[in-house]
């Protein structure tokens, strides 16, 4: 449904991304992990129109989006998080939920003024929905905490919460789990998986947690150095020798060679 | 009897003016704050923005006037306003699309932006006096006085008259009027939030869907109907010069750093403290401390602290506090 053709990125001379290729699969959650710089968030600003290609293409269910910018892919249903969560600061967490979905009557002045009703009805709405959103990821407590005092963890799970508002067809994590205990990161995990079965989202997903990759992704995709080394099921993954030395290291190698 | 004297003075000639010139200043810095925290800019521009929304709003008020068009015991500048603004924000538009906006899609640092706008502004000063010229224009029609002075004498009995005028009554009206919309625009309106949004994080504002171009427009349609008030409504108080708009651009931005620049709400407190400091260091308090002081206490002097000529300095005297002290400003603004 996704693919990305022969993709480079340079900052400089320096290249983040160089010459990759992969694609994702409709209905996958598909996993992205590599190595500290291997350019996997370079890869997923690429795609959602953050950053303009040096070269390269990107195509979604046939069509070209390469270099569309945020807001257009967004209505196509492209949505993706940050590696370092973003927010409103000065809204609350659930106003931060509410303002995602952008394409509404009360865009226009005129609505506002004439269209009173229909937009309080909407708004009315797109509360519950914020609501049922932080239900879901078990954070209701802090609907009306400031997102900038919230911490962390939380801001990622708003983050999370944020491609919960619409009806995406792909989203891009970027290590949603990084920085999170255990419990959240089996929330997120559980989330993950409901929002794939139930309401077909296709994901990929950037983690470093080989537990997490492993019990979620199908398929898994390495990168390295700007490049795709290797893709297939997290067992093959993991018994790699090229990923295992560019990535994985040797603790794993006698670890995966124990079991 | 003197307390009361006093006060009516100390009302004449710091609190009145002081409160017409504060909500000139507000509108000013409203517009300053906005292009700041959405654009991202320091718009130096904007005092010939207001100079310009001001030439505009004044040649369609002669056209009016000579067709025999008149509010009544209003200005006809008011009538002739939206026109101004219509024709202001059409221009604002054109520049961002032939300046701006390329800085924009190039991610350039702020400091490149305001820099062009250095460019505008020279630009826009010369358009201006090119089309209207360089001198004193006084467009201000209808009723002069709201209070006369001698009217409040026979009315109160008092020996001290306040005299309101009718422009300074409009100015605080209209004002008020103004921020009552912007306020409810941006806190109640998708748009206005979405700009809100856009202001704080760009990233995710785009991520959620919203239209960068639609903001940055609509921005400047606010932009300019906050300076074409703003400087319709001084040109109204006091008269029309190329020049004068220039030179309240220091006050302006005083009063968006003051409040915290980015903050809206900052921007109107701002506007009257700078306002409040400028009138009542310049005002000769000989005549108020006449009525409450001792007769062996009372100044030999005016009491004035600084002459008018050097009103300036006041601005630039509280802007350098600020930044030291507290850059984020009154209301914590993104600091500077
Ligand atoms: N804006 C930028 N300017 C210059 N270099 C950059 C920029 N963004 C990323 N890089 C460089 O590109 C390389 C890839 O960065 P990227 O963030 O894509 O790595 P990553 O695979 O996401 O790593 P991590 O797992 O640590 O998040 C890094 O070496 C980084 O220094
Ligand atoms: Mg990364």
């Amino acid at each position: 449904m996704l693919t990305v053709e022969n993709l480079h990125r340079y900052f400089g001379s320096f290249r983040a991304v160089n010459g990759a290729s992969l694609t994702i699969e409709k209905g996958s959650i598909t996993g992205l992990i590599g190595p500290n710089g291997a350019g996997k968030s370079t890869l997923f600003n690429v795609i959602a129109g953050r950053l303009a290609p040096t070269s390269g293409r990107v195509t979604m269910d046939g069509q070209d989006i390469t270099g569309l910018p945020p807001h257009e892919l967004f209505h196509r249903g492209l949505l993706r998080t940050f590696q370092i969560a973003h927010e409103f600061g000065s809204m609350t967490v659930r106003e931060n939920l509410m303002m995602v979905p952008a394409r509404q009557a009360g865009e226009s002045l005129v609505n506002t003024w004439f269209r009173r009703g229909a937009i309080r009805a909407e708004e009315r709405a797109l509360r519950e929905k914020a609501d049922e959103v932080l239900d879901f990821l078990t954070i209701s407590h802090i609907a009306d905490e400031k997102a900038s005092n919230i911490s962390g963890g939380q801001k990622k799970l708003v983050e999370l919460g944020r491609t919960m508002m619409v009806d995406a067809k792909i989203v891009f994590l970027d290590e949603v789990g990084a920085g999170v205990n255990r419990t959240l990161l089996n929330t997120i995990g559980d989330a993950i998986t409901r929002l794939n079965r139930e309401r077909g989202y296709t994901f990929c997903v950037i983690e470093h947690d080989m537990d997490f990759i492993g019990r979620l992704c199908d398929p898994v995709i390495v990168m390295a150095a700007g490049e795709v080394l290797a893709h297939g099921s997290a067992d093959q993954i993991m018994q790699n020798e090229a990923v295992i030395e560019a990535y994985l290291g040797t603790g794993l190698k006698n670890k995966v060679a124990h079991v | 009897m003197d307390l009361l004297n006093a006060l009516v003075a100390f009302a004449n000639f710091v609190f009145v003016p002081a409160v017409a010139y504060g909500a000139q200043l507000a509108l000013g810095a409203l517009g300053v704050t906005l292009i700041y925290g959405i654009l991202r800019f320091s718009n130096f521009a904007h005092g010939d923005t207001m100079a310009f929304g001001a030439m505009c709003t004044i040649l369609v008020t002669w056209g009016l006037q000579s067709w025999g068009i008149s509010a009544g015991p209003l200005p006809t500048a008011l009538l002739a306003l939206p026109v101004g603004i219509a024709v202001t924000a059409l221009f604002l538009m054109a520049t961002d699309r032939a300046v701006y906006r390329f800085y924009r899609k190039t991610r350039a640092a702020p400091v490149i932006l305001t820099m062009a706008s250095l460019g505008v502004m020279f630009v826009m000063n010369g358009i201006v006096r090119f089309i209207i010229g360089v001198e004193d224009i006084n467009f201000a029609d209808g009723a002069r006085f709201l209070i006369g002075a001698r009217e409040f004498r026979e009315a109160t009995g008092l020996d001290e008259g306040l005299a309101i005028r009718s422009t300074q009554a409009i100015t605080v009206v209209v004002a008020a009027v103004a921020m009552a919309l912007l306020f409810w625009f941006l806190n109640r309106t998708r748009t206005g939030k979405s700009m809100r949004a856009f202001a704080d994080n760009e990233d995710l504002a785009l991520l959620s869907g919203i239209n960068p171009g639609r903001v940055v427009m609509v921005t400047w349609l606010i932009v300019a109907a906050l300076a074409t008030t703003a400087g319709v409504l001084y040109g109204l108080d006091k008269s029309f010069k190329a020049f004068t708009y220039f030179q309240l651009l220091l006050p302006i931005f005083a009063s968006a750093v003051v409040g915290g620049l980015g903050s809206p709400i900052g921007a109107v407190a701002g506007g009257f403290v700078i306002a409040f400091s400028e009138v009542g260091v310049t005002y000769a308090w000989k005549k108020v401390a006449g009525y409450v002081m001792p007769e062996n206490l009372q100044p030999d002097g005016l009491a004035q602290l600084l002459s008018t000529d050097y009103k300036i300095a006041v601005s630039f005297a509280i802007l350098v506090l600020v930044l030291l002290f507290r850059p984020t400003g009154l209301f914590r603004g993104k600091s500077v």
